[in-house]
């Protein structure tokens, strides 16, 4: 990898590096950034836009199936992210049921879309989890109530989540940190490959193997660092909701 | 405010995510890539770091190196998801090309195997010529050895030196790590552990403080050599043989075996790889 290492040390010697690698902006670094985000945010994004109507309706409703809807909700949230990435490349390898139609909606093994669709995988049900949980939390009466005061089924499943958003930003979270450190499936479905699918635990993987441990720990306090201002952003959002 | 810093969020995230940068999104359709399977010994001595810029700065064509153990390159080879590979495992490339995975498969270079260990050389073998009976002084003495278990070219040589001597290794003294050569090179540092090794990584990793030291070398049974192979084109119309042909045709070409045989001289003292076509 081109981003400039220094001098062997400590953890001190780590924090120093990890500083300067910031500070000068190193544009190897800053790519490594950009892609990491990109590809986490947006499985985020697409796991919020499945996860929580999911969680939601799951925590409301009851229908046939539904236990073994959440049983297998639970299971997801804690498979291997690694066997999650198998399952992602063997569905897109070329002689799998997906990858050989070739269709430009299906993305390809070893790019940023294949570990978007692998994180996505990962996150979803974690995301649908916790939206259930949070929502079965809420007081019954309040849906009844809104309900009583004339609003659509649809008013008042929103009041609920907005009632519930507390628990909706931990789904988030939760999440969130479930794939911005994931390294297994990432690895396998992008092949860590250099200017193209190397984000920062692929690269602190690859470092290391490498014995450049002073610079693998500097990505990693980058990883923690940028992790803790996204965590941070989200838990102001959570002491406003829970403010108001 | 708390819509300010949702929309914040947000903004950062569209930033990144529609950041027209040329290095990360896939080049456009059309043009000239390959992607090439490869083992971390390649990836991780710097081999190919010293190599690629010169071949895409001539061809055009970008290389794209996904650096795995020689089983996964060679797996992800039969399963078409690679157009070339660069791996070192004789015995597990004839059986790739003979399931006719492969179109064309050409030596490339030759680099060595060693035996490394803690400089005290608790079984003593220290200056063996035969690196099988190294091995079976090691499990006599039952001192502690780290193996790659990970199906890797080098994991494959060690265990068909462990049949030469005519050993099955188990016990607590050996421990299958199933990482790369470089996190089992850490591991042996620290267990005080022998391991088998390639030249190339394990001159990278002495320069950078490890404490093993060279204890079996020049065994012709220690011979690696590396083979460039393409996928067959068979696989599918996404395979770019042309593509993996000139890869290979390059390779093997004159000037770059030269600088094969030169690599490492300036940072360690000694080559690490010999050309198999010599100029």
């Amino acid at each position: 990898m081109s981003i400039s290492k220094g001098e062997h040390g400590t953890v001190r010697e780590s924090l120093i590096q990890a500083l300067h690698l910031i500070l000068k902006a190193d544009p190897a670094l800053a790519e490594i950034v950009a892609l990491t985000f990109r590809v986490s945010g947006i499985a985020l994004l697409i796991s919020a836009a499945v996860g929580i109507p999911l969680g939601a309706a799951l925590g409301l409703r009851r229908f046939a199936g539904r236990r073994l809807l959440v049983s297998l909700l639970y299971t997801g949230m804690g498979f291997p992210p690694v066997v999650i990435g198998l399952i992602v490349y063997l569905l897109l390898s070329h002689n799998g049921p997906l990858g050989q139609w070739e269709a430009p909606f299906i993305p390809r093994l070893f790019t940023p879309s294949a570990m978007i669709l692998a994180q996505t995988i990962i996150s979803l049900p974690l995301v649908a989890g916790f939206t259930m949980a949070a929502v079965m939390g809420v007081d019954p009466l309040l849906r009844q109530q809104v309900l009583a005061l004339g609003a659509t089924q649809g008013q008042a499943v929103k009041a609920i989540l907005s009632e519930a958003r507390t628990g909706v930003i931990i789904a988030l979270i939760a999440g969130f940190g479930s794939i911005i450190s994931e390294v297994g499936a990432v690895m396998l479905v992008g092949g860590n490959i250099e200017h193209r699918t190397r984000v920062l635990t692929t690269a602190i993987v690859l470092e290391t193997s490498k014995g450049n441990f002073e610079l693998a720990m500097a990505l990693g306090i980058i990883l923690l660092g940028l992790s803790f201002l996204v965590n941070v952003a989200l838990v102001y959002l959570q002491g406003r909701a829970i403010r108001e | 405010m708390r819509r300010l810093v949702f929309c914040a969020l947000l903004a950062l995230l569209a930033a990144t995510a529609c950041r027209p940068s040329r290095a990360i999104h896939p080049p456009t359709p059309g043009a000239p890539e390959i992607t090439l399977a490869t083992t971390t010994s390649l990836e991780n001595s710097g081999l190919l770091a010293a190599l690629l810029p010169d071949f895409e700065a001539e061809t055009g064509i970008r290389v794209h190196v996904i650096a795995v153990g020689t089983g996964q390159a060679l797996r992800l080879g039969q399963d078409g998801n690679a157009d070339v590979l660069f791996v070192h495992d004789p015995a597990q490339e004839e059986a790739f090309m003979q399931a006719g995975h492969g179109a064309r498969r050409e030596a490339v270079m030759y680099s060595d195997f060693l035996l490394v260990g803690p400089a005290e050389d608790p079984a003593g073998v220290r200056g063996l010529s035969s690196a099988a009976q190294a091995l079976a002084q090691i499990a006599e003495k039952r001192a502690p050895f780290i193996s790659r278990g990970d199906a890797s070219g080098t994991h494959a040589k060690e265990l068909a030196l462990w049949q030469a001597a005519g050993i099955t290794p188990s016990g607590d003294w050996y421990l299958s790590a199933g990482q790369g050569m470089g996190a089992v090179l850490t591991i042996a540092n620290e267990k005080k552990a022998y391991t088998l090794t390639d030249r190339a990584t394990y001159l990278a990793r002495r320069a950078q403080g490890l404490e093993l030291v060279p204890l079996v070398e020049g065994d012709p049974a220690l011979f690696n050599p590396y083979s460039v192979i393409a996928v067959n084109p068979a696989k599918g119309a996404h395979i770019r043989a042309d593509l993996a042909n000139r890869f290979i045709e390059w390779l093997i070409s004159p000037a770059t075996q030269e600088k094969i045989g030169r690599f490492g001289v300036q940072e360690f003292g000694q080559g690490v790889f010999t050309p198999a076509h010599k100029p």
